[in-house]
């Protein structure tokens, strides 16, 4: 504290405040004065710089948030886009294989009839083939057996009654005895 | 302070830290003296040019620490003249922002010791207040003319009440700026005052631990106090300044 502190009306000899320093009216002018200076000073500096620079900020970063929200609706809507595309190509692929598989089935029915066909035949020819050999087989025995018949039957004769009937009556005897 | 007089232990001048004095020699405190007063409006206004200036170089969409501090001022004073002064209140944002932030940055860094608190004194505040008296009485009658008087004539009431009504509504516009000005600077002045008086009583060692936690106590309180006389003062500009822009609600 200045120790030549001239004694006024707002302080004393001490520097010491006489009674409330903020009703001097000797500062009045003083304080007035500055606030005013600094009142303005502020006021340019904000209204210049400040708040339009932090406005302008505000406003940025507001139409950043929209346009990422906007360009996040977008990717979205693409998204849904490809996922019906590819549901769609799905389909489809399944929809081809199923007519792939329904042709090839179809082509290896063919075959199969064709096949089937052509076995049936073979096997119907095999047959008759077969039934024509069946049918010499069995008249040779047919055959083979009168002839073992007669055989036997003139032997028998021969052996039973000598001179009893000649081949030719036995023959005729032995065939309508077979057919009975 | 002054301890120099012997005598007793107790010498508290809770009044001495709001006097102005010239910070280059002595004597006279003419109208353009460089003070203490002056020192401290011009730190609050380095201060302010920090946070809302040098703060917000980055301009940046993700703000830093002192950037969002600034943003957040800026939306809370914004919203507050949008919500009560209404749209067209927004064209007087930057004035009403301007008291905001002096007041603000004035009374925190009053809070600093061994500072000098400017919005303590009433010539201070008075003025801030005037001006804002004489700025929103204008505002009125440009922009209502003399519709602007109807502010004074509750429509709302009964007749017979209307001109007690208006005479109190008249004497209430008139004392604005008083209590506009009396909050702030009374508020400002009696913690500081406090906080001088329990220093002054910390130098007797017996109750010495009481009236320091009382100064830790007052100074949370008075953190607070600053802050919210900052936002009463704006608030209450903004009340006035729809009054004077819609006068008839």
């Amino acid at each position: 504290m200045a120790t030549e502190q001239v004694a006024g009306t707002c302080v004393d000899s001490h520097g010491g405040a006489i009674g409330m320093p903020q009703l001097c009216f000797d500062w009045y002018s003083n304080q007035i004065f500055w606030l005013v200076v600094t009142l303005i000073v502020i006021f340019l500096v904000m209204s210049r710089i400040a708040l339009p620079r932090i406005a302008a900020v505000l406003a940025e970063r507001h139409g950043a948030i929209q346009g990422d929200l906007d360009k996040a609706e977008e990717m979205k809507a693409k998204a849904v886009e490809a996922e019906d595309a590819y549901n769609k190509a799905l389909v489809d692929a399944r929809a081809q294989a199923q007519a792939i598989v329904a042709e090839a089935r179809a082509e290896i029915q063919q075959d199969l009839d064709v096949a089937m066909a052509k076995a049936d035949a073979e096997i119907a020819a095999k047959a008759a083939e077969s039934a024509v050999a069946i049918k010499e087989i069995r008249d040779n025995a047919v055959a083979a057996v009168k002839e073992v018949a007669n055989d036997t039957a003139s032997e028998i004769v021969k052996a039973v009654m000598p001179g009893a009937g000649d081949a030719k009556t036995i023959k005729a005897a032995v065939a309508a005895r077979l057919k009975g | 302070m002054a301890t120099e007089e012997g005598g007793t232990q107790l010498n508290i001048h809770p009044m001495d830290q709001f006097i102005i004095k010239p910070l280059f020699g002595g004597g006279e405190v003419g109208m353009f003296t460089i003070t203490n007063a002056t020192l401290w409006l011009g730190l609050a206004v380095l201060a302010v040019i920090a946070l809302m200036v040098f703060g917000t170089r980055g301009r940046a969409i993700v703000p830093s620490r002192s950037q969002s501090i600034a943003e957040v001022i800026y939306g809370f004073v914004y919203k507050m003249v949008e919500d009560i002064a209404g749209k067209d209140g927004l064209k007087y944002f930057p004035y009403i922002f301007t008291l905001f932030i002096f007041i603000l940055v004035a009374n925190v860094i009053g809070l600093l010791p061994k500072s000098f608190t400017t919005t303590s004194h009433i010539a201070v505040t008075a003025t801030m207040a005037m001006a804002v008296f004489l700025a929103v009485t204008i505002i009125g009658f440009v922009k209502n003319g003399m519709s602007f008087l109807g502010i004074f004539w509750i429509k709302a009431a009964p007749l017979p009440l209307r001109p007690i009504l208006a005479l109190i509504e008249v004497i209430s516009y008139f004392v604005r700026p008083v209590s506009h000005s009396i909050r702030l600077a009374g508020n400002m002045m009696a913690g500081h005052a406090v906080i001088k008086v329990f220093a002054g009583f910390a130098v007797v060692t017996l109750i010495s631990p009481a009236a320091i936690g009382a100064i830790v106590a007052i100074y949370a309180l008075e953190s607070l106090v600053v802050c919210i006389q900052a936002y009463v003062f704006a608030i209450l500009t903004c009340v006035y300044l729809k009054d004077a822009l819609h006068p008839h609600h």
